[in-house]
């Protein structure tokens, strides 16, 4: 249980995806306007993560993984197809995807509307391969570890998103020069947002 | 229908309009993760442009031939097969030609699939344009795309080492360790650098191109 937490805890602050890894900025500049799409738009990331996360995982350790073939008989003991690893999480995230976006179609057309192009981003959102690649590499072992690990990097991503949001609706009141407006101010606060948070990395769990 | 040449003003706009009006990162918001992690050196930004370049072009191309046969339910797969398998070409021609550079670009050669230009580029035009057109808005984008990345790699670079394409370019004895007056700025190859460097790329383009000021 312990060690659960500490895997969320250290997804959500000291490895977060948006501020240590700098993955998934496209989507998480561009949906930042307000509070209400941003708090859409991380949910969807969060319930992303969460399914193909452990999806990869199954896939990695039964498939993928040299040796991971050998229930299907001696004869695959050694039959590694970890090379395949890319297009297969690829595959599998933007099956994933699209599920979602029919969804989200289907039963919110207003949240469908606001995040507009950006819901088919969420397939190339750097994010969710890169947790995913994450998860290949620091090699989690079992389930429940790779499901806590996909919803704290999902987790931290919805906070990074959230609070640029809310700053960012704040900042309308402020008297920002003419052409630093928008986009530009938008990347110095991620900015500082980063550097305050490089603060997380000497925690030690 | 009446025959357009390949260079007329309206297919030449395509291509130039993604130089500054309508440039992937700093006015789409497209690409930006690549952009931030390749840029503390020259080299690495030079080859991971060239590489866009060639995905973006040629991806843009095969789906706009492709978009009559693509059922809009699927589109996101088919897309993201196309550029993989793009890029894995990319990767073995790297790994063939200039196998040192590859080793030090491997995660972010794999990291163009997720590149959001790309898809970007495919969703919002490919799709719905012929493979001419496709073609030239391809260009275009990889060429705003790989002039944002080596201005911000080339100050990235200088001022951080000191250095461009590796070598060094500010003497050694300016330096303070050197009884010189030069400090070295080690933040600029730390990532929340990339972020300012490119905003204030954005301030100064905006004073220049007063139109694409935003209302807030």
């Amino acid at each position: 249980m312990e060690e659960l937490v500490n895997i969320f805890i250290k997804a959500v602050f000291i490895e977060n995806m948006v501020f240590a890894y700098f993955l998934g900025m496209c989507s998480y500049l561009a949906i930042s306007k307000t509070v209400e799409t941003s708090v859409g738009m991380g949910g969807a990331v969060v319930f992303v993560l969460g399914i193909t996360v452990p999806l990869n995982f199954l896939l990695e350790t039964y498939v993928l993984q040299e040796g991971a073939l050998s229930w299907l008989g001696e004869n695959f003991n050694d039959v590694d197809l970890s090379f395949l690893s890319f297009i297969m999480f690829i595959a599998v995230i933007a099956s994933m995807v699209q599920l979602v976006e029919m969804i989200i179609e289907k039963f919110s057309p207003a949240l469908y509307g606001s995040l507009g192009l950006f819901l088919p981003l969420i397939a190339v959102n750097c994010a969710i391969l890169g947790s995913s690649l994450f998860m290949q590499e620091r090699a989690y072992v079992n389930i429940t570890e790779a499901t806590v690990f996909g919803l704290g990097s999902g987790s931290g991503f919805f906070l990074a998103i959230v609070g640029l949001a809310a700053i960012r609706e704040k900042i309308r009141y402020s008297n920002v020069p003419g052409p630093l407006r928008g986009l530009g101010i938008t990347y110095i606060i991620t900015g500082l947002m980063g550097i305050a948070f490089m603060s997380f990395m000497g925690i030690k769990l | 229908m009446s025959k357009e040449s390949l260079f007329s003003k309206k297919n030449r706009k395509l291509l130039t309009d993604p130089l500054d009006d309508n440039n992937p990162i700093t006015v789409q918001v497209l690409g930006i993760c690549s952009a931030l992690a390749i840029t503390v050196q020259l080299e690495p930004a030079v080859v991971m442009a060239l590489s866009v370049f060639f995905v973006l072009s040629v991806a843009n191309v095969i789906v706009s031939l492709l978009r009559n046969l693509i059922p809009s339910r699927i589109r996101i797969i088919v897309q993201l097969v196309v550029i993989a398998t793009l890029v894995i070409l990319v990767d073995e021609v790297l790994k063939a030609f200039v196998y040192d550079v590859s080793k030090e670009l491997s995660v972010f050669v794999g990291l163009i699939i997720t590149n959001c230009i790309i898809m970007g580029r495919l969703e919002a035009f490919a799709l719905g344009n012929t493979p001419g057109k496709a073609f030239l808005d391809g260009l275009g984008n990889a060429f705003g795309y790989g002039f944002i990345l080596i201005v911000v790699a080339f100050f990235r670079e200088l001022l951080g080492s000191g250095t461009l394409f590796g070598t060094q370019v500010i003497p050694l004895e300016w330096y303070i360790e050197n009884g010189g007056f030069y400090a070295n700025n080690g933040m600029m190859i730390l990532p929340p650098m990339a972020l300012i460097t490119v905003g204030i790329l954005i301030w100064i383009q905006r004073m220049k191109n007063r139109k694409l000021i935003e209302s807030n």
